[in-house]
């Protein structure tokens, strides 16, 4: 919302500098996002003071100066002007300094004189249309002082960002109204441009207005009835007292001839409209002008800036038809027929639906109610009558025709956060007021109201205790009572503050304009902020603590981040969308609405992200990519009613390529690239942090097992075993010097998406959640060995396939190994695989070594040998393998 | 010097570690191959060398305690003798005999990993809290209309719902527009005292730019308990950014969330000017930092809650925005596209 910090002197007469506001309202009300000088073009001009004056040689009309620019030298200007005389100060351009009108002033030559600079009219400067001759300054400044500070000229814009629960602060006279509360200045409802008054009127209206509009609207209608109102507004007034039952709780009414009907009462519940005629279309007064400008707008003409002046002045949207345009003559407010079609102003023509409210005449739609106005109807320069619409639509029926024609206006903002209905109408008789005054024209009779059913303002109970309770400090009564009160409550004077139950109650009732409020939380939050937010003390207070356990996600997933930071991984936070499920793979969870076409999917995998991540890296000339992710995924419910969310999992992915170590000159220039040993190892940390002693990777089963290295399978609690990660190698579109890629998943928490309990209900389990603590550790100390060891090497040849036939490999002969050992066994460590066809063929080396040691005593060395002679027989005898010698 | 022998394994075993106390030492520290053959023949010479001397003594010992005086001759003699193998490679490879190592060259490091910037950012967040006996609530990214807005006080159709530009899924599933569903299941499952740090990512249907993503984190905090007020909210705020940012004065303005009133707006002095006013902070002098509020009551009794009974404050912040304002990281999306050149800054 733009504000003109002049335009709200027009309604509170405050000293206050924009700064000030600024800080005002942001401490109060709404955040100032900017302030910003209007005229900040005219920042690099100066005053100068011209020295000396004598005529230019060789043009008559030019004059050649020595002008004192506060720099210490004299500069050359040659001016133009007429009135230009030595001794004078005028407005000065520097070389360098850009005109309003875009012009870069440069050191030129001037029939042959050099000019530093430009001497300048009012005009060039943008501040009117004199151009008779340079604009003398009548200041007492030194040369060189900044123009705007000695001639303060424009206005300042102040940009508040309005929460979408406050459209009343969506005018000057809102955002006003909190400035008078806030510094004790009295507002003017009407912003300065109330009918003159007598100081009996001009007192009786302030009282008035302390009220509300509605007790304005009361007096102003009662003025109209005894003739008592100041002289321009009685020129203007209809003829006679408004005929009986004009505010009747009805849904038709006329005008000067026209009918005004509402058939859509849900979607308007209130429409009124007045009949100017003999009004003459033409440019606006200078100030009109000016407040449309300085909110940004454009000025159009004297009668659509009237409307556009009461909706930024008052927040009152208002559309002006061109009564001769409208058929019947009448004003129909109805559903649109489907199919109907209309001309916006801005020249589309639309197509309808009945969703849609509109403005029709008696033949067709001429608007589309609270968001645009018709071409057909449209105020022109021959436009001599005219009917003032001021309506009050529904803020969902706006917002739905909005949104179905993506067709957002200044007066559809308004209407979707819902206007003041009940000040409707005194803004629509400032409206006819304003408008005789700039464009003439009579209102030859009272306005057609239309309003089958108002609304019931209800009073609301706030208690002081309540108060206390929430905002933790005691607010007294009385102080409640005028903080409401100073923008616009009313606090129910007469029933005072009611004792009930021992308890103070105060009985409020909310202005028409503020339909946000309607708990009494709403009152305590007005109470706190108007009180001001930094009055209330900081200190902290004694508090008990949660008993909520911590989720037991997080708790995986720090550790296992610990684990891969420690490993050397970089942690990721990619986005999660997917190109497709593509290659006819398992389906994905698709976004309906996604930003990127070609990404419409949520992943099912973290490997899908990181891969495309290391892709990234990679077309960086980045080949040493260690990334490693905690995050979500998502697959499809196999429940597909609506409704029902998709299946969740917390997981951890990492994928590691490129060298195992940074290179050290230490006999280490060029590492070994990272293999599936190094995964492996990886992937045993991520385990041994998220399933500790739970979990083994086992190679896959069955022959589909593509990149597959290993699976992840937990086996604990003696259930069925299950898969809950895997290693595998990852095939990526990558350039040729990129080393092999490998990449881990593994599960750390399946996600609870399910309600927790109906709406409106809660199930609030106090249960003790187990928390893991030192009581579950599973770590028993074993004393430290103080009797030797002894170690054997066995080097074994161990063929490819056991004598059924099946694949043999090192965890068999390991296991076989381990039994024959006996519980003597403390070690086994593999530490060599050897190849060599020629000698073994379908066979390999390997070998363990093994570390023996007895509790209690030395091994001697035939116990030793005679645990290795049972070893090597048992191999033999159960799998074949035989010694290498 | 040679040793004196008296007959006995423990003096003999004190004899082993004294030459091991001497030996080890002095082979480390010697420079050049001249002072490792000294060292050699000082130590393992076969005629008057100290491991010659110990064997004669080992001859001496007792019969029952000579194996065990025996294996640890051998291991001493064994580490000695690698040891001086180790420093002849390591004096030949640092270049011309004689030589000093050069000791300022650079040591070797297995890689180094880092956390992510955001995540940095969270574990503070959350250890501050924890310190006030907050505990970490997590929750679904994928949520019901309901959990993500009905239970947060969101009307129908208004413009409030225009502040959360939603992405949906199938069959009226949005992804969260924010954590606030945790709190409704938190409050529905856990009686009060209630006092959670609610960390996640969260979701709108923002274009990828600078300062925008369809994708970003978020934490928030709630207290509910009986008694709970505004003043606890400002305290515990203001606590938890002097903590984060040291000494800072904090203001609290006027805003609106559906979900809390009264709401407010915390910002802090602006890291950049101190509070004078400069452009990062439009000359305000402030930092945004978080949204908050007293918990609205129709929330509590979303989730079954006695709005009368218990009271609570919530606030809401953007861990990656206070990432680029730490890190002065001018774009978010190096948030995103995981440059290892990016990371590998983080690492400490």
């Amino acid at each position: 919302m733009n504000v003109s910090h002049a335009w709200l002197k027009d309604f509170v007469a405050h000293a206050l500098t924009p700064d000030e506001i600024r800080d005002l309202l942001t401490s109060r009300v709404a955040t100032v996002d900017a302030v910003e000088p209007l005229r900040a073009d005219l920042a690099p001009f100066v005053v100068a003071r011209v020295v000396e004056c004598a005529r230019h040689p060789d043009a008559e009309k030019l004059s050649v100066t020595r002008v004192d620019d506060g720099s210490g030298t004299l500069l050359d200007v040659v001016c133009g002007a007429p009135n230009v005389q030595a001794g004078k100060l005028y407005p000065f351009a520097r070389v360098g300094t850009v005109m309003p009108g875009g012009l870069k002033i440069e050191k030129r030559k001037i029939r042959g004189a050099i000019s530093n600079g430009m001497l300048c009219s009012a005009r060039e400067l943008g501040l009117g249309e004199d151009h008779h001759g340079i604009l003398e300054l009548t200041v007492d400044a030194a040369p060189g002082t900044p123009l705007l500070s000695v001639m303060p000229v424009g206005d300042t814009r102040i940009d508040v960002d309005i929460s979408p629960n406050r459209p009343d602060l969506l005018s000057h006279l809102g955002i006003a109204r909190e400035l008078a509360a806030a510094t004790g200045v009295a507002l003017d409802p009407l912003g300065g441009r109330g009918p003159e008054l007598t100081d009996e009127a001009a007192a009786a209206l302030r009282a008035a207005a302390a009220e509300g509009p509605s007790a304005v609207a009361e007096l102003l209608r009662g003025w109209e009835a005894s003739g008592g109102v100041a002289q321009r507004v009685r020129a203007a007034a209809p003829a006679g007292p408004p005929p009986d039952g004009r505010r009747a709780r009805a849904r038709e009414a006329t005008v000067d001839g026209v009918r005004v009907a509402i058939e859509d009462v849900a979607g308007c519940p209130r429409y009124l409209g007045a009949v100017i005629r003999g009004v003459k279309v033409g440019p606006s007064p200078a100030w009109l002008r000016e407040r449309i400008e300085a909110v940004g707008g454009r000025s159009i003409s004297n009668v659509v800036d009237v409307t556009n002046y009461m909706l930024h002045g008052f927040g009152q949207p208002m559309h002006a038809f061109d009564l001769t345009k409208l058929a019947g003559p009448s004003v129909i407010i109805r559903r649109a027929r489907p199919g109907e079609r209309l001309t916006t102003l801005d020249g589309v023509e639309r197509t309808l639906t009945p969703s849609m409210t509109v403005i029709a005449d008696a033949e067709r739609a001429q608007a589309l109610a609270g968001v645009m106005g018709g071409r057909a109807s449209e105020v022109s320069d021959a436009t001599t009558d005219i009917f003032l619409e001021v309506a009050a639509f529904s803020p969902k029926g706006v917002r739905g025709t909005r949104r179905a024609l993506n067709l957002s206006t200044d007066a559809s903002h308004r209407f979707e956060r819902g206007t003041d209905v009940d000040s409707a109408e005194v803004w629509l008789m400032h409206a006819v007021h304003l408008l005789i005054e700039v464009a003439g024209g009579v209102q030859r009779t009272w306005h057609a109201d239309a309003y089958p059913t108002p609304e019931d303002r209800k009073p609301l109970t706030l208690r002081a205790d309540r108060v206390r309770r929430l905002l933790g400090e005691v607010v007294p009564a009385g102080d409640i009572a005028e903080l409401l009160a100073s923008v616009g409550f009313e606090v129910d004077v007469a029933a005072g503050t009611r004792m009930l139950h021992g308890q103070e109650e105060l009985v409020v009732t909310a202005p028409t304009w503020r339909r946000d409020v309607v708990r009494e939380v709403d009152l305590i939050e007005e109470v706190a902020r108007l009180r001001g937010y930094d009055s209330f003390s900081s200190e902290l207070r004694p508090f008990r603590p949660g008993r909520v356990p911590d989720a037991p996600g997080w708790a995986v997933a720090r550790r296992v981040t610990d684990a891969l930071v420690a490993a050397g991984l970089f942690e990721v936070r990619p986005m999660p969308f997917v190109a497709a499920g593509g290659d006819g793979a398992e389906p994905h969870v698709r976004v309906t609405n996604p930003l990127a076409e070609d990404e419409p999917y949520l992943r099912r995998d973290i490997l899908e992200t990181l891969a495309a991540r290391a892709e990234y890296n990679l077309r960086q000339m980045q080949g040493n990519v260690r990334l490693f992710e905690v995050g979500t995924v998502f697959q499809p419910n196999s429940d597909r009613r609506p409704g029902s969310l998709p299946r969740e999992e917390m997981r951890v992915g990492a994928l590691l390529m490129g060298a195992r170590r940074p290179p050290h000159f230490a006999g280490d220039a060029e590492p070994p690239s990272i293999d599936e040993w190094d995964a492996k190892g990886v992937a045993e940390l991520a385990v041994a942090a998220v399933y500790p002693g739970e979990c083994a990777l086992r190679p896959p089963s069955g022959q589909d097992a593509g990149g597959r290295l290993w699976d992840i399978v937990k086996t604990a609690d003696g259930g069925a075993a299950e898969i809950v990660g895997g290693v595998r190698r990852l095939a990526l579109d990558a350039p040729v010097w990129a080393k092999p890629a490998f990449g881990i998943e593994l599960r750390l928490w399946a996600v609870d998406s399910a309600p927790v309990a109906p709406p409106g209900s809660g199930v609030q389990l106090q249960t003790e959640v187990k928390r893991v603590g030192l009581a579950d550790q599973t770590v028993r100390y074993r004393p430290i060995p103080t009797l030797p060891a002894a170690e054997i090497d066995l080097a074994l040849i161990v063929p490819d396939r056991d004598r059924a036939g099946e694949t043999l490999t090192a965890e068999i002969v390991e296991g076989v190994v381990r039994r024959a050992s006996g519980e003597l066994l403390e070690r086994i460590v593999l530490f060599d695989e050897f190849r060599d066809e020629a000698k073994w063929p379908n066979a390999r080396s390997l070998a363990w070594r093994l570390t023996f040691r007895h509790p209690e005593r030395t091994l001697r060395d035939k116990e030793i040998d005679g645990r290795r002679d049972k070893v090597l027989k048992t191999l033999e005898s159960e799998l074949g393998v035989k010694p290498r010698i | 010097m040679p040793p004196s022998l008296p007959p006995s394994l423990q003096s003999f075993e004190q004899q082993l570690a004294e030459l091991r106390r001497e030996a080890i030492p002095a082979i480390e520290q010697a420079d050049g191959a001249e002072a490792l053959e000294a060292a050699r023949v000082k130590y393992l010479g076969r005629k008057s060398g100290w491991m010659a001397e110990l064997s004669k003594a080992l001859g001496t010992l007792p019969a029952a305690e000579k194996p065990d005086a025996g294996k640890r001759f051998n291991e001493a003699k064994a580490e000695i003798e690698r040891r001086l193998e180790e420093r002849t490679v390591a004096v030949a490879g640092s270049g011309a005999q004689g030589r000093v190592v050069d000791l300022t060259m650079p040591a070797r490091h297995p890689w180094r990993g880092a956390r992510h910037p955001v995540t940095l950012v969270l574990d503070e967040i959350e250890s501050i809290f924890r310190e006030l006996g907050f505990t970490i609530a997590l929750g679904p990214e994928a949520e019901s209309e309901w959990y993500n807005f009905g239970a947060l006080n969101f009307p129908a159709d208004h413009p409030a719902m225009d502040m959360h530009d939603t992405l949906y899924l199938d069959g009226g599933v949005v992804l969260r527009t924010h954590t606030s569903p945790v709190q409704i299941r938190t409050l529905q499952r856990y009686a009060p005292p209630i006092r959670v740090i609610i960390p996640g990512n969260v979701y709108r249907r923002d274009f990828f730019d600078p300062s925008h993503a369809p994708m970003f984190a978020q934490v928030e905090g709630l207290a509910v308990d009986e008694g709970i007020s505004f003043v606890d909210l400002k305290a515990t705020l203001t606590h938890f950014a002097t903590r984060l940012f040291g000494k800072t004065r904090t203001r609290f303005r006027p805003s609106f969330f559906p979900f809390t009133e009264p709401s407010a707006e915390m910002d802090v002095e602006c890291r950049l000017c101190g509070g004078k006013g400069c452009s990062a902070c439009k000359g305000t002098g402030w930092m945004e930092i978080l949204g908050s509020g007293m918990v609205h009551p129709a929330v509590l009794e979303a989730a079954g809650l006695d709005s009368e009974r218990y009271t609570g404050w919530a606030f809401g912040m953007g861990p990656g925005r206070m990432a680029n304002l730490v890190y002065g990281i001018p774009d978010i999306r190096l948030l995103y596209d995981s440059d290892v050149r990016f990371l590998e800054q983080f690492a400490r």
